[in-house]
């Protein structure tokens, strides 16, 4: 675990750079932590970040891909768009939320 | 530390469901890493991206000692029970109960997520004329048949796995 200076403010994460106080999260932490990941959140990825974020309140996972695309109403073509290279890993983690622990 | 891994190409032999499913989930969890993925099917493999097939591939429970009875703690089925009729459409309805509540998608649905995550769908030439199988016979995501050596060609610096 490491304290992190992110948009001004500091936050507590894990060795993979997870948030691990969700309570630190805000949207200007979730900006930052977009620009780690070399993203620059639009209205679509605030789409994808808000049903994360309610489906978590309901489940208490981060939702996998189908879980997404049927519930969240997100197509799949439009998440690798949105996140390249592994996009529940980085919408949970922009997110504010741990690593997801589903295999699909 | 070593390199991740860049590139996987999966190949899918057995049409069982037991035989089709975990290539799928390694092919679709690759591209959930940022994983290239491409997907081969041979054989009886085959059947997963055969439009008439798809939906109803059947778990095995004639010649597999390891099952057991309701799931892997329970008691050990005896291997003749699976050739009672019937018992491979019971066993295949309770695994496919167990894997919707974990939200792993029908075999179309699961093909269509793959190829949308941009994973690549092809088919085993040899078995494609073994079966004499045409073009329409394929789900659309079927991309393209390809012989062995063309599936080397496209695999290169892969990591190939066969399920």
């Amino acid at each position: 675990m490491a304290t992190k200076e992110l948009a001004g403010s500091s936050v507590e994460v894990n060795e993979e750079g997870y948030l691990t106080d969700r309570t630190q999260w805000n949207e200007a932490v979730a900006a930052a932590l977009a620009t780690e990941e070399g993203i620059e959140l639009s209205d679509e990825h605030w789409k994808v970040l808000k049903f994360i974020e309610s489906d978590f309140a309901e489940k208490q996972a981060v939702p996998g891909m189908r879980r997404l695309n049927k519930v969240g109403g997100i197509p799949t073509k439009d998440l690798y768009r949105l996140f390249p290279g592994g996009p529940i890993k980085k919408a949970a983690r922009i997110a504010g939320f741990p690593k997801p622990a589903s295999c699909v | 530390m070593s390199e991740p891994i860049k590139k996987v190409s999966i190949v899918v032999s057995k049409g069982s469901l037991e035989g089709v499913y975990p290539g799928l989930i390694m092919a679709n969890g690759a591209r959930m890493e940022g994983i290239e993925a491409s997907l081969f099917f041979t054989f009886f493999g085959l059947h997963a991206i055969v439009k008439k097939k798809m939906e109803k591939l059947k778990v095995a429970t004639v010649g597999n000692p390891a099952l057991c009875v309701p799931d892997a703690m329970g008691f050990p089925m005896p291997t003749i029970l699976g050739a009672i009729p019937g018992m491979s459409a019971f066993a295949t309805h309770m695994m496919k109960k167990e894997m919707d509540k974990l939200d792993i998608p029908p075999v179309g649905e699961f093909i269509e997520m793959i190829s949308d995550a941009g994973g690549e769908i092809f088919a085993c030439k040899a078995t494609v004329d073994m079966f004499h199988l045409k073009p329409e016979d394929f789900c659309p995501q079927m991309d393209r048949v390809l012989t062995v050596g063309e599936f080397y060609e496209l695999s290169a610096g892969s990591q190939i796995i066969f399920t």
